[in-house]
Formats: C-alpha cells, structure tokens, sequence
C-alpha cells in the first residue's frame, strides 16, 4: 500500500522546508540588504531589516575603488579554464576506470578521494615554493592548475558514476559497428553521458569559483579572483559592513544566476549519480 | 560468404579456463545455434568470434583468413545483442544508418539501404523515433535492422529473444528464420531455449562447461544423443533416465526412453507406478508418474484427454526401439 499523505501533513512538510530554506538563505539576504544600507545602518541596534534609507552609495564606492571586471574576468577564467582542462583529464580517466576496469581500480578511486580528506594547509608551503620556483605565483595558469588538480578528484569520480550507469553493451555494438576509440567517445559515451558532463562542469566552475584558500594565498594582483576582491574589504583597519557587503553581492551575483538557472543540473550533480 | 573456422581455441580469465581446447567450423550460410545451461561458455564463445574478448591461445578463421588479430569491425560480422544495445539518443534511422556512417559510406548509399532495411523489417513507421518510445519486440527490430545494413558475412545473435514475452518470442522467432532464408547468410544464434535451438537451427552446438559435447542437426541431436547431458538436455520435457538394475537388462548402466515413447495403461505394461502432477497443455498431456524403478518421477507424454487423475495406478511400456543406452561415462552405446 502507498503511503497516505495528508493534506496537512504536506502542508506541514512544505512550511518547514521553506523555514529551512529561508534559515539557510537568510545570511545571503542579509548580505545583498546590508549592501543597500550606510555603514551606520548596517551595524545599526537593532537591526534594521527593510526600514532603511535604501542607497546605491556602497555600489558606487566599490567600483570606484576597485576594478570589479578585472577580478571577475580573472574568476571566469580560473573556474572555467579549471573545468575544461579538468574535464578534458577526467573523460578518458573515468571511461578507462568504469569499461575497463583493472584489479585497482577501486583503491585508486579511493585514494583519489582521500586526497580530498587532507587539509589545504597541509600542502600549502610546498606548493608556495614551487610557484616561487616556477615563476607562477599571482599567474592565472599556475592556478588553474591548482584549482583543476584540487577539483579533479571530483570530477573523476562524478563522472565514473555517471559512466557506470551507461551498459557496457552498447559500447561493443558501437565497436562491432565500426567505431574507433575515438568515435565511441564522441559519437556514443559523450552525448549518452552530456546530462552527467554538464552537471560536473557546473557543479566544479562553482566549486572552483568560490575557491578561497588557494586564491588568496597564490595570488596577489594580476591573477586575483572575486574571493580576494571580497578579501580585500575586510581590512583590519576599519568595519566597512556595507561595503564589505555590496562587494559580496557582487562577487555572488554570477554564480547565484547560475545556479538558479542550472538547478535541475545541480541536484542531479549533487546527488553524485545516485538517481537515475 | 561466411565460414567460420575455430582451432584450437582457448579462453581463460586469469587462471580459468572457461573454454578448453575447441574445434568448430560453420559454414556458409548455416544457422548455427550455440546451446547449453546458464555459464556453459556459450556467450563467450560468440564473444570470441566476434571479437570483443581476445582468445587465449588458438585461431579463429572468418572465410579462410585469419581473423584472431582483428578488432571486431574488420571481422565483417553484425552482432545483435540481448539488450538490444541501440544508441538511446539517435533516432530509429540514425541507429540503423551508424554503421554505415563509421564505413564512411556516401549518404545516398546509406538512405538507400537504412531504406531497405527498414522495409524489410517493417519499420517505417517509427523511423524517426527514439529507441525509448519503442516496445521490446520494435526495439529488437531496430537492432536487427542496424545489422543487417552492413551486409556482413555472419550475423551473431546473443540470446536476442530472451527479454520479449513469450507470444512475441515465438513471433520474432519466426521473423528471424524468415530473415535467414531471405539473406541465405551465416547466422550464429546463442540461447539457453533448446526449444529455441530445435526449431530454428540447421546446426545445433551443444556446449557444457566450455566443452562442446555435441555437434549435429535438431533431429540428430534427437535420435542420436551422443551422451547422457545431450539426451537430457535436448527435448522437451526432458528425457526420462533410469539407472539401476533396470537398465542392467539393457546392458547399460543408463537406459533412456523420451517421454513420448512411452505406452501407457490402466490394465498392463512393464513398470507400475502412481500417477502424481498431471500438466494439462490441450494438445497433450504430461503426467508424472511415481514409483517407477530408477527414475522418480517419469514422466509421460500423452493425448489431450486422459482418464487418469492424481492417485490413479499407471502402467507403462517403453518403446525399445526408441531406447537410448549409456555406459558408466555416459556415453551412448551404438
């Protein structure tokens, strides 16, 4: 027998995932609000919530103090750049793990994904003398490297899951049809496997755009994304909360778009291949 | 053309052998049908031949020529596979008319025969659907269509029936014999169904642990069963065997007798038993019949209609003429 929902037990569900969904959104409103307020007002007691002057003054000091383009053409450049180039290792990496796997397929997976479970900080000196060495500190190819080898474990395994659902039987028809290597992979697995691709590429040009760690601490100037244009407002010489804020909004906005426009993607990516 | 030669072929994964030592030729035009219980190597052995496992030692020959080597498209064979196996995002005609494309053929030459074989197996139709908004018996269609396209020396079919229902089986199984008399190409047909094996081939293979332990036409395989796996394997219902010192008057050590060669009586016969289940089919009758020395329970084929219910005494008497005898290998004795 099918579970019998209630009227109200539905009307009881949907309340509470809009608080939880609220709950979870609200720093983000509060954000995008304080970016509209002075700087008295966004530390205001109490807080104000709609009941403000609403000003475009922070926007306007923002832009005036810092080039915003420069720092989202170099975050569109790093997450995209990382995807690609992170896309392009991982196709033939999966499809050679998922059709034709060997005896240490599955550790190898694991222990790619155990790279993941280690500290950033664990291997930030190293990797600091080696972009001092190779000339690459504050250059946007030596983080891009960064960001798709961070990223790439996922990416792997992404679509590993998404190959494994594709049977390995008409890959054979596809060979026994004539297909080379190179024509199965672009003819038959990619456009089979492109709802799973574009889910990775999605989910990791987010994951690389809102990268932190590694952008603030390898880049300085030329190479510096959004994260450290919003870095850049939270200087230890004075609480600019407004503008701190309308520099977040900012930096956000692109990939809130989005992902509001890729939602269906997104779930299916975060569901890591799970749901068919 | 289409011959097909096997010598000496062997197969192991890691250290097992899941195909011994093996000698097979097909000929020409033949429809061949590879047959055996679950796990007896014979997908494998299609396998082989059409190229997607690499054997481990042996040769195999398509039309003289040594094809052990060759990847599986410049084998020239067409393989039509259990699940179909069709491109889900290409259309029927896209699906038909890929093997041409990768042949690099022109596209009026590839109309024409995506064209043909459409016609052929009715399926105008839907040409431009997906393989998602087909039935099972259209899909196998398309995947058959998709290997004739390509006029191969051999098709290879892995048990391409055994996902359709059992009323549209029997009809593609119809639509496929047609198929091979309208082409007069070598056909290799892999199934588990020796009723499958009996109505459709010219040769019949039958394969055991990667042995083959019979090789000859339906009715061969029938009167002549080589051993005592064939004699059970083959036939419908199964072969009645009867050890013990009942066959010891026969001079075996296994004497079988087919149910349809069997009298039965309410008054006489050579053994006395008990009828048990009974299967009611219409046409005939299978009873079990219990208490039969050597061989419980054996069952009998009989008419449509039969007096004889649960409980009932059963006398039978084997036709013997039509008894087969074994030795203590099993093998037959002449």
């Amino acid at each position: 027998m099918a579970r019998a929902v209630t009227t109200r037990r539905k009307t009881l569900t949907t309340a509470l995932a809009w608080v939880v969904g609220l709950v979870i959104f609200f720093p983000i409103l509060w954000t995008i609000l304080t970016s509209f307020k002075t700087e008295a007002q966004a530390v205001a007691n109490p807080p104000l919530f709609l009941n403000f002057d609403w000003t475009l003054e922070n926007y306007a000091v923002v832009q005036e103090r810092s080039n915003y383009m420069r720092f989202l053409w170099n975050s569109v450049i790093l997450a995209g750049g990382s995807t690609i180039l992170g896309i392009l290792v991982a196709v033939p990496a999966a499809w050679s793990m998922a059709f034709v796997p060997s005896r240490r397929t599955k550790d190898i997976l694991l222990w790619m994904l155990s790279t993941k479970m280690l500290p950033a900080v664990g291997v930030l000196y190293p990797i600091y003398l080696l972009f001092i060495r190779f000339g690459l500190l504050d250059s946007r190819a030596g983080l891009v490297m960064v960001l798709m080898l961070i990223n790439l474990p996922i990416i792997v395994w992404m679509l590993y899951t998404y190959f494994r659902e594709i049977p390995g039987e008409i890959l054979e028809a596809a060979r026994m049809d004539g297909a080379t290597l190179r024509e199965e992979l672009l003819y038959i697995l990619t456009p089979m496997a492109i709802p799973g691709i574009a889910s990775t590429v999605l989910l990791n040009f987010i994951l690389a755009w809102n990268e932190a760690f590694w952008t603030l601490n390898l880049t300085a100037v030329d190479a510096a994304p959004l994260t450290a244009f919003i870095a850049s407002y939270s200087s230890p010489e004075g609480l600019f909360f407004a503008k701190l804020s309308a520099a977040s909004t900012m930096a956000i906005a692109p990939i809130l778009i989005l992902g509001w426009f890729s939602q269906k993607q997104l779930v299916r990516g975060l569901t890591f291949g799970a749901v068919k | 053309m289409g011959q097909i030669e096997l010598k000496q072929v062997t197969k192991s994964f890691g250290d097992v052998q899941v195909i011994p030592p093996l000698d097979l030729t097909i000929e020409d035009g033949e429809f061949t049908v590879f047959v055996g219980p679950s796990g007896c190597g014979k997908s494998t052995l299609l396998r082989l031949i059409a190229g997607l496992e690499d054997i481990t030692t042996g040769h195999i020959a398509i039309d003289g020529t040594d094809a052990t080597g060759l990847v599986p498209a410049k084998r020239g064979l067409a393989m039509v596979f259990q699940s179909y196996a069709l491109y889900p995002h290409m259309s029927v005609r896209k699906n038909i008319a890929f093997p041409l494309r990768m042949a690099k053929m022109d596209k009026a030459e590839i109309d024409k025969r995506v064209a043909a074989a459409a016609e052929v197996l009715n399926l105008g139709d839907y040409i431009d659907r997906r393989p998602g908004q087909l039935s099972g018996g259209q899909r196998q269609r398309v995947a058959i269509g998709r290997a004739i396209v390509r006029e191969p020396a051999a098709f290879l079919f892995d048990e391409p029936l055994s996902n359709l229902d059992a009323a549209l089986r029997v009809g593609m199984r119809m639509e496929i014999m047609e198929l091979h008399k309208k082409l007069d190409t070598t056909m290799i047909y892999v199934t588990h169904d020796q009723v499958e094996a009996m109505t459709m081939a010219d040769k019949i293979v039958v394969l055991q642990a990667g042995n083959i332990e019979q090789v000859g036409s339906p009715l061969e395989l029938y009167q002549h069963p080589r051993n005592k796996f064939v004699a059970g394997f083959i036939g419908s219902p199964r072969m009645n065997l009867i050890e013990g010192p009942e066959a010891a008057k026969h001079d075996a050590t296994t004497i079988g007798i087919r149910p349809e060669h069997t009298r039965l009586s309410t008054t006489e016969g050579t053994w006395q038993g008990t009828v048990g289940v009974a299967e009611h089919l219409g046409s005939d009758t299978f009873l079990h019949i219990h208490g039969i020395p050597g061989c419980d329970p054996f069952t009998v084929r009989t008419g449509g209609e039969v007096a004889l219910s649960h409980g009932d005494t059963a006398f039978l008497t084997p036709d013997p003429d039509k008894m087969h005898r074994f030795d203590a290998q099993g093998l037959r004795i002449a």
